[in-house]
């Protein structure tokens, strides 16, 4: 800027420093280490699954391709390439975040839709409900399928059969697969899809999960529904979630509609100024965009967005629109961290229920992460009226309310008033009254 | 020669610590190891003074001082001035400044000649720095920081500067220092060179984390390599020469 309006800047040549571990000559970086001492360091594949196990019959010259079936493929096809890559993927097949999930416990729990569950037991990325009988497993699954969209099928298998009474024993299995989009994940839509909803996005938001999706478009305010069986038909993933969301800083917000009012929440289109906050006070990185948080946004505030400058994505969706104008960033909620740290560590005035699972051993190792999950699932409750419309909450009685916060800094971050909690149902007093009558006789 | 040494297992040794040409401060720890390891290099040439500065530990990054004198932040306790007073040798002036950034290794970093200071300073603070220490002040940044305290070091000798300050702005602190500049890291590639080390015109102490690389490149920038083979005989022709002539 400085030499555009003819002053002189003195050049800036980068130096060398030497590396710290091998000492050759480099230009300076963050770690102050030459590319080949880094990557002795750290291993960015750590954590990935490198290899498979893959059967092969030299015989007819196929592969395994789990439970059963085999597949014929001849050395360097591309056929054994797909077969191997998809065998290597797998893992990444589930959502790595379960917002859906929370969501969908506290649902379960409302509706005491596993009030018939003998044993429920949390397997990796899914959790398994057992019933005595069949009639109790498809009523839960019916539920399932009213309360968030997804897949179902069933199968039976022959325990044990007597041909004398005509009787036969069979234990009924029912696969649910429920939709990995989440809500607050940025979405490409795929052409067909995108065509089938009017040529919507193809950049969208998901706002909300219920036995439908709903998709709003950030730039132009529409909204639009999915069912599961839309869903199921053509399938998408997303493309940035939630755990990718980047803190923004808003430097100015230009208003440019009155509020619209779409699929009951209100929004305001609005040109944004925005900088990352990591980026703040070390570049004069700013990114000009429109978003739909204009009621909200006030310059000085902080939001959560999708870096779609910085991001890497490699989704084959989005290169196949062609003519696609991605933009910089594309902003999802406003941010209450700054207030909430002041907040940090104090209890909630209400709690939740959880379903009484049995832990598998193998998902002990993540607690760290499903925690972390959870507490944020809280805050969305917090944020957001509508989502805990269907969701009982229940008064903590650890709870003590200080006179100061409720004087210091009661106003702007989000919580629940007292009176939606409901007060939990204990039965430690019930059984101090019925004691306190039987002394009374 | 320079000295690997770990303050309580921390490697950040110029936090704990001041060295000078003319004394040496360190913090008050609970291990005596990092107080003898200076005493051991230092005993027989300057005092090594155990010190709090402002009640705290980290006295290297609260004070500024060269052989001349010693600078004290406003939140100094009378008692630790006059303990100070008290150790250091008669010809050093210690005085305590108002100043509103109290992180006086932080802001500033001076030899016995030059400072390089933070632009914010206040005036008054420039004209006691000149006084007390008897330096020329420059405000200055490294690398585009302003805690240049933080960001460099440097004695009579040699200067040892943010690995990111650039070949022009290395020419300029060459200039106004009147020392070789070199730009380089400690503590495995740590920039924050006031933290990891602290050195002067014999001696340098660094964080025990800096590899034997750094360790090359500080004994190099300050000059504190024992004479080389070549060094002895470049000398002796020198003076050779010189009686022949």
């Amino acid at each position: 800027m400085a030499e555009e309006a003819g002053m002189f800047v003195v050049p800036q040549t980068v130096g060398t420093v030497l590396c710290c571990k091998c000492g050759i000559p480099m230009a300076p970086n963050a770690a102050n280490m030459c590319v080949k001492c880094l990557r002795s360091e750290v291993d960015i594949t750590e954590g990935l699954q490198k290899h498979v196990i893959i059967m092969h019959c030299p015989e007819c010259n196929s592969y395994l391709q789990p439970p059963r079936t085999w597949i014929r493929a001849q050395l360097e096809s591309k056929e054994l390439l797909t077969f191997c890559v998809k065998r290597l993927k797998n893992l990444n097949k589930h959502v790595s975040h379960r917002r859906t999930f929370f969501y969908l416990e506290q649902l379960i729990l409302k509706h005491g839709a596993a009030a018939s569950a003998i044993k429920i037991k949390q397997m990796e990325q899914g959790i398994d409900f057992f019933f005595s009988n069949r009639s109790h497993g498809v009523k839960f699954v019916e539920f399932i399928g009213k309360v968030a969209p997804m897949k179902s099928r069933n199968d039976k298998q022959l325990v044990s059969h007597d041909i004398k009474s005509n009787n036969y024993n069979y234990k009924y299995t029912f696969s649910v697969e429920i939709c990995p989009i989440c809500r607050e994940d940025l979405i490409c839509l795929p052409l067909k899809v995108a065509a089938s909803l009017g040529n919507l996005g193809p950049l969208v938001i998901c706002t909300k999960v219920t036995n439908s999706i709903a998709l709003l478009d950030p730039l132009t305010l529409r909204i639009s529904y999915l069912d599961a069986d839309q869903y199921w038909r053509l399938p998408f993933k997303s493309l940035l979630t939630s755990r990718q969301l980047v803190e923004y800083i808003v430097l100015d917000v230009e208003k440019i509609s009155s509020e619209v009012n779409v699929g009951g929440s209100k929004y305001v289109l609005a040109d944004a100024q925005v900088a990352r906050v990591s980026d703040f006070g070390k570049n004069d990185t700013i990114f000009n965009i429109r978003t739909h948080l204009g009621h909200l946004l006030n310059p000085g505030d902080y939001a959560l967005g999708y870096d779609l400058y910085g991001a890497n994505s490699n989704d084959i969706e989005i290169e196949k629109h062609k003519g696609l104008v991605i933009p910089e960033a594309i902003l999802i909620r406003k941010s209450y961290e700054e207030k909430r740290q002041k907040k940090r560590g104090k209890p909630r005035a209400w709690k939740l229920k959880s379903l009484d699972m049995e832990v598998d051993d193998k998902n002990r190792t993540d607690q760290e992460k499903i925690n972390s999950e959870y507490e944020q699932f809280l805050k969305d409750l917090e944020e957001n009226p509508e989502l805990r419309f269907n969701i009982s909450l229940y008064r903590n009685k650890d709870y003590q309310p200080s006179e100061m916060t409720s004087v210091a800094d009661g106003d702007d971050v989000p919580s629940i008033p007292l009176d939606e909690l409901l007060a939990d149902l204990d039965l430690s007093e019930a059984e101090a009254e019925d004691e306190d009558d039987e002394m009374r006789e | 020669m320079a000295n690997r040494i770990q303050f309580e297992n921390s490697c950040d040794v110029g936090v704990f610590s001041k060295l000078t040409n003319a004394y040496c401060l360190v913090a008050i720890g609970g291990s005596e190891s990092f107080y003898s390891a200076f005493e051991a290099e230092l005993a027989d040439v300057i005092p090594v003074v155990k010190t709090s500065i402002a009640g705290t530990r980290i006295i290297g990054r609260l004070c500024a001082g060269n052989k001349n004198g010693l600078l004290l932040p406003h939140n100094t306790t009378d008692q630790e001035l006059q303990h100070l007073r008290n150790s250091l040798p008669d010809q050093v002036v210690v005085q305590r400044i108002d100043e509103r950034l109290s992180a006086l290794g932080n802001c500033i970093a001076c030899n016995d000649h030059v400072a390089l200071t933070h632009t914010d300073l206040d005036k008054e603070t420039e004209e006691m720095i000149a006084d007390v220490l008897g330096v020329e002040v420059f405000r200055q940044t490294i690398a585009g920081n302003i805690l240049v305290g933080s960001y460099c070091a440097f004695s009579n000798k040699g200067a040892l500067v943010h690995p990111h300050t650039s070949v022009e702005d290395m020419n300029e602190l060459a200039t106004l220092l009147q020392v070789p500049v070199s730009a380089g890291t400690v503590n495995r590639g740590s920039e924050v060179i006031g933290a990891g080390l602290t050195v002067n015109d014999w001696t340098a102490f660094c964080g025990s984390d800096t590899t034997a690389t750094e360790l090359n490149v500080i004994e190099t920038a300050f000059q504190l390599k024992p004479a080389q083979p070549s060094a002895i005989v470049d000398e002796m022709r020198k003076s050779l020469i010189d009686s022949y002539v």
